[in-house]
């Protein structure tokens, strides 16, 4: 399976990329238990802050925004981690899945982490990470992680990292991925978008055949 | 192959002096323009269709059939027509009367728009906008076609016994290009009547369109009208021009950087790098246009976006001079060189006409005496038997 790590921390080692590097080595090893093969690719937000910041306004992703993107699509599972800062989402991490195709991570499944300076911050994985993934319609594990600045010597932490760990693997292993996008239900995709099936064009339907010179009676208001 | 110009009549201040020009002063601009549009060379000025300040374009037939008077090799067209919004039945009268009164050199573009408040100021949902433009064309389609039209649809009050008037000109309808960006119901609905499809690509990279071009292309010839390679399509381009490239760049840099759409975003290198801009000497233009047929094929219409982003009038036409003495010339040789004999040039008004009547004589129908109503059902024109 390929494993795809997004660390939206901004300094040099950042407590976001320690994070997701605990939590990276927690889920090889449990795969490695359930002989499951994993490649993991991690993007790190920091070096794509210009691009993302012209990406904003003009509404298309330059090169190296598209690479991470296009190595988003292969994920068959993610994790992802943000700071926490003034109470919420960092804006670089909300401005890199502004750009990502909203149906780029379907089914997904997903380890949401944040990172804080204080626990007051607790609930922001759960609270805004959370309903970010759910618009996405990525598959996000029960547990989520969060460590404020006095977790990093707890137990409790490592003990959260192995819970978000067993689940990511569990539903990775399962091949809810795969399960759930083939069962032939018609997610909403965009043409032309980086996810996979976007190009694939459904012809029977009101709107096609209003295009063909069809019957306007057959279509109904959208 | 055909070149021309496309703009959709902003009225943009000019970054350097920090002057506005007045509508009446961008009107008159638009007009030189077009005419100058002519004199260098080039094939098309197509223009509009906005409805709100800071344009000036909400009535592009008007201005249109002022410059087929001024003109007298130029086609004029459309960038874009709003499907959704317009009246199919207005489309069709006042496209008509353009094409009688400029001789058949027009054609018209059509689009869905980009802003969502003038939906409401036509009576018009924009939650219905693509049934709305599929809808509106399969109407207009028929009323260029067929003298009397009974139709019923969702968007619009049923039509019974309508004669849309005049006739297009020798019965011929004007050529129609969809222009659209990501949606594959307008790309089926362009290959499914055979009509063109124009990508205005400048925005964004190339590759963006090039998946949905493919895509009408194939359908073209699903729908039988030749191979894919012979499909009509046109692509949008964006260009500056100067003696160098640092010249260019220098000269444009200003209005790029405050340009409406991509202006205070990304650095003209970037974005010249990224989208089919070209900023540079007219070798460098020729060498970035040349790469829309590496990624699209061979095509038949190129127009460029070189009336915009507060460039006062007489930077614009030293563009066309530029853009019709240096770049154009060498683009028609060595596109042309390239093209292979089957596939066609777009369509003109000359060559519908061949193909419908040959050597024969083209309809021109005489209308019957007044009967004082249009909607008996009947035919109204003397070539044709009373239903």
């Amino acid at each position: 399976m390929k494993l795809v790590v997004i660390s939206g921390g901004t300094s040099d080692p950042s407590s976001t990329r320690m994070l997701v590097d605990r939590i990276t080595a927690r889920v090889l090893e449990r795969a490695a238990e359930a002989r499951l093969e994993v490649s993991t690719s991690i993007i790190e937000l920091r070096p794509l802050a210009a691009e993302l910041a012209s990406a904003q306004v003009t509404g298309f992703a330059p090169p190296a925004v598209a690479s991470a993107i296009a190595t988003l699509a292969e994920a068959d599972a993610l994790i992802v981690a943000t700071p926490v800062y003034k109470a919420g989402v960092s804006g670089l991490f909300k401005s890199f899945f502004d750009v990502v195709d909203q149906d780029l991570l379907i089914a997904v499944p997903t380890v949401l982490a944040a990172t804080a300076g204080t626990s007051r911050h607790a609930l922001v994985a759960d609270e805004q990470l959370r309903s970010l993934f759910a618009y996405l319609r990525a598959l996000t594990t029960p547990t989520s992680v969060f460590a404020a600045s006095d977790d990093w010597g707890t137990k409790a932490l490592g003990e959260r990292i192995d819970r978000a760990a067993h689940e990511l693997v569990v539903l990775a292993a399962a091949g809810v991925k795969s399960a759930m996008r083939d069962a032939g239900t018609h997610y909403n995709r965009v043409f032309g978008g980086a996810s996979e099936g976007a190009d694939e064009i459904e012809f029977d339907t009101d709107l096609m055949r209003l295009a063909t010179g069809g019957s306007p009676g057959s279509v109904r208001p959208v | 192959m055909q070149f021309g110009v496309f703009s959709v009549g902003d009225v943009t201040r000019n970054p350097v002096t920090g002057e506005t020009p007045s509508e009446a002063e961008r009107i008159k601009a638009v007009l030189a323009i077009a005419q100058k549009t002519e004199e260098v060379g080039l094939d098309v000025f197509a223009f509009g269709e906005h409805h709100n300040p800071p344009f000036m374009s909400s009535s592009p037939t008007t201005l249109l059939a002022a410059v087929a008077a001024r003109t007298e090799r130029l086609i004029v067209s459309t960038s874009t027509t709003l499907i959704t919004t317009n009246d199919p039945v207005r489309l069709a009268e006042e496209y008509a009367m353009l094409q009688h009164v400029s001789g058949g050199r027009m054609d018209l573009m059509l689009g869905r728009g980009n802003t969502a408040p003038v939906y409401p100021w036509f009576g018009q949902d924009i939650r219905q906008g693509l049934p709305l433009a599929l809808e509106h064309y399969n109407l207009l389609h028929r009323l260029w076609r067929e003298d009397v039209v009974d139709w019923q649809g969702r968007y619009r009050t049923p039509l019974s016994g309508f004669t849309s008037t005049p006739r297009p000109l020798d019965d011929v309808p004007p050529f129609v290009w969809h222009g659209s960006i990501r949606t594959p119901e307008i790309a089926e609905q362009a290959a499914f009547y055979g009509d063109g499809f124009f990508a205005n690509h400048i925005f964004w990279p190339s590759e963006h369109s090039k998946r949905l071009i493919e895509f009408y292309r194939a359908r073209f010839a699903h729908h039988g009208h030749g191979t894919p390679e012979q499909a009509i399509v046109g692509l949008g381009g964006q260009a500056f021009i100067a003696r160098t490239s640092q010249e260019a760049h220098e000269r444009f840099r200003p209005f790029f950087d405050e340009a409406p759409v991509y202006g205070n975003g990304p650095r003209m290198g970037d974005f010249a790098r990224q989208t089919p801009l070209s900023v540079g000497s007219p070798q460098e233009v020729i060498d970035k246009t040349l790469t829309f047929r590496e990624t699209f094929g061979d095509y038949q219409r190129q127009l460029f976006l070189v009336d915009h982003a507060g460039l006062p009038v007489e930077m614009v036409l030293e563009q066309l001079e530029l853009l019709g003495g240096e770049v154009v010339p060498v683009l028609r040789r060595e596109l042309d060189a390239l093209r292979p004999a089957t596939v066609p040039d777009a369509p003109t008004h000359a060559s519908l006409v061949a193909a419908k009547y040959g050597d024969g004589e083209p309809r021109r129908p005489r209308p019957n005496a007044n009967r004082g109503d249009n909607v008996t059902g009947g035919s109204p024109y003397q070539d044709t038997e009373a239903a």
